[in-house]
């Protein structure tokens, strides 16, 4: 490979470091410092904070994760099938009902469980 | 490839089998929702129909009696239905069949009669049936996923119980570990020949060969990484480790089941990866491929530790898991036959006759121990045979032809698959291990015939429960151990058109 091209590679990674490093380095050196109680509590979408953040989740939050990933990669894979739908024609279509068929096995599994109940 | 494939590429008539197991799995997951807690028969009634429906439907074309699709190819060449892959159908549906049967009382006895445990037992027996039939590493991969996953669950089934919970994290971790060199290797792999298909690697390793060029390395630890994922998934040493614990700590019909099934899923991947892509891998400019030393060694080093261990064991269920290493060490010995690519095919039809043998035999064997093991999982030790033939007459005689079986004594099961494995070593010029082999057998005779000892000589106050299903599940298999042994042709018959080779 030609050098020049190495040294456009070295370039980009000085320019990476540099550009957030630079705003944090003149911040600190920049402004001013005059803090007070509310300023060092940690941030929580303006609620008041309450506790300390070392507590246990529910374990149900798990299941929920696994439900909603469950259709998040679902819609990551209909949307560009559905996009693409006209020049795939019947293949794809089986595939996806395949797969769509899967995951409503998955559901119906989960539903009956009781998973989905929040108690 | 060109453009978008259309249905009729897919051929999915020639996957049948597998496809029709696939559809039934999910639907029985869902049918059994509705079955209630009290009446789970109707579960493992409707398992052993979608089980005993595949088993026909997998028989029919081994039988020449019926062809489903337009040819061997399905999923453009990612599944393989041909004889190999029917034969490895075989031998899993019948296992899991026998899995079910020895199942289901003992899980009502054990009070953990969930519908579960028979959709991962479906699950698990797609994932073997895939491997079998595998035209690709990355449906081996997926496949090894779909066979492990559900038996690390079952593992655990016997849950809130502390070994059960033990076995079940064992085999995950480690199980995870090997999954992720059996992924490396085939990366090695690919980035050594570009493809991932067998037939696209057997092309680009003879090219590899014939040029001498430096990517044989690479394709040498690809081989070897691959060897520890899958040695790993068959117990071979030194990736055995898991075993006896894993073996001990799981629910018995779950070991009964997996100790074969596992095992099956390993080796067909074995052969097909090793005996059918790479068989043409010989550096030397010979025709012995460059991987079978490992192998042989490996075959051996598993024979001696699996049979020396296994002596010093006072607990049946350790005892038949290390007697499930030897067992894979004698197996290894057809995959290193398969080294040598004139007897490659003869190999392949050794290692598949081995594991249908094994199958009948492990099977029947783990089902006397779910006889005699009391509800909380005690008095699987080695006393717990004394005295069975007098209280038991017909249970003991069972177990004494599976352990006759196990040793490999001539009219039975284990005879026939040792004699062909040690056949296929000995066309293929590996006579060391050959010896190593009939050696290892006489010893274990030692501590198989100390159990048929203890049973027949000597008394004690042994207990067994053989409610119906178990009984007909432990009399197939000593049927199956027997007819296998006396009628060696039924299996020979039935494999004789096993062929692997790619090329001219």
């Amino acid at each position: 490979m030609n050098l020049n091209e190495w040294i456009f590679i070295g370039l980009f990674f000085a320019l990476g470091w540099a550009l957030p490093a630079t705003p944090i380095v003149l911040g600190k050196i920049l402004a001013p410092k005059r803090p007070n109680q509310v300023k060092q509590q940690t941030y929580e979408c303006g609620v008041e904070m309450v506790g300390s953040p070392w507590t246990q989740f529910r374990a149900q939050y798990y299941i929920f994760a696994l439900v909603f990933l469950v259709f998040d990669v679902e819609l990551v894979f209909l949307f560009p099938w559905a996009l693409a739908y006209n020049q795939l024609g019947l293949f794809a279509l089986f595939e996806m009902t395949v797969f769509i068929f899967l995951l409503v096995v998955a559901l119906v599994y989960t539903w009956r469980k009781g998973a989905l109940r929040w108690s | 490839m060109s453009g978008v494939p259309s249905l009729s590429d897919l051929n999915l008539a020639a996957t049948l089998p597998v496809s029709f197991l696939a559809l039934y799995a999910c639907l029985l997951m869902i049918v059994d929702l509705f079955v209630p807690r009290t009446r789970k028969h109707i579960t493992a009634g409707l398992t052993m129909l979608g089980l005993g429906i595949a088993l026909v439907l997998a028989l029919l074309p081994l039988a020449g009696a019926a062809r489903f699709g337009d040819g061997e190819r399905a999923f453009g060449g990612m599944y393989i239905a041909d004889s190999f892959s029917d034969g490895v159908n075989v031998i899993v549906l019948i296992t899991a069949l026998l899995g079910v049967m020895v199942a289901y009382n003992y899980l009502d006895r054990i009070q953990r009669q969930r519908g579960e445990y028979y959709s991962l037992l479906l699950f698990t027996t797609l994932g073997v049936m895939m491997m079998g039939a595998a035209g690709d590493l990355v449906v081996v991969f997926v496949a090894l996923e779909l066979l492990s996953i559900p038996l690390y669950i079952l593992s655990g089934f016997r849950r809130p119980q502390e070994a059960s919970e033990e076995s079940a994290l064992k085999y995950f971790i480690l199980g995870a570990f090997a999954s992720g060199f059996l992924v490396y290797g085939i990366a090695l792999i690919y980035g050594a020949t570009g493809v991932t298909d067998f037939e696209g690697i057997w092309a680009a390793v003879e090219e590899i060969v014939a040029e001498d060029a430096s990517s044989k390395y690479l394709l040498l630890v690809g081989a070897g990484l691959l060897l520890v994922g899958l040695g790993f998934k068959v117990a071979a040493v030194p990736f055995h480790m898991w075993t006896p614990d894993v073996y001990q700590g799981a629910p018995t019909s779950v070991v009964a089941y997996m100790s074969v099934a596992a095992k099956v899923g390993g080796f067909a991947a074995l052969v097909r990866v090793l005996g059918s892509g790479m068989v043409n891998f010989a550096l030397d400019g010979g025709l012995v491929a460059a991987w079978q030393d490992t192998v042989w060694l490996i075959a051996a080093l598993t024979m001696i530790l699996g049979n020396f261990v296994a002596i010093v064991q006072s607990d049946l269920k350790r005892l038949l898991a290390y007697s499930s290493i030897a067992h894979a060490g004698y197996m290894l010995i057809g995959v290193a036959a398969a080294g040598s690519a004139p007897v490659a095919d003869e190999a392949a039809r050794a290692v598949i006759m081995y594991l249908m043998a094994y199958a009948f035999t492990n099977v029947g064997a783990f089902a006397v121990v779910i006889a005699v093991e009391r509800d909380d999982a005690s008095n699987t030790g080695l006393e717990s045979m004394r005295g069975l033939a007098v209280k038991q007459p017909l249970l003991a005689a069972s177990m004494a032809i599976f352990m006759f079986s196990l040793t490999g004594i001539p009219l039975t099961a284990g005879f026939i698959g040792k004699w062909f494995v040690f056949k296929a070593a000995i066309a293929a010029d590996l006579i060391p291990v050959a010896v190593v082999g009939v050696l290892t057998s006489l010893i274990s005779a030692f501590y198989y015939l100390r159990i048929v000892w203890y049973m027949y000589f000597e008394s004690g106050e042994s207990e067994a429960h053989v409610p119906v299903p178990l009984a007909w599940a432990i009399s197939i298999a000593a049927v199956g151990t027997l007819l296998l042994g006396i009628f060696p042709y039924l299996l020979s018959d039935m494999t004789h058109k096993i062929t692997l080779a790619f090329g001219p």
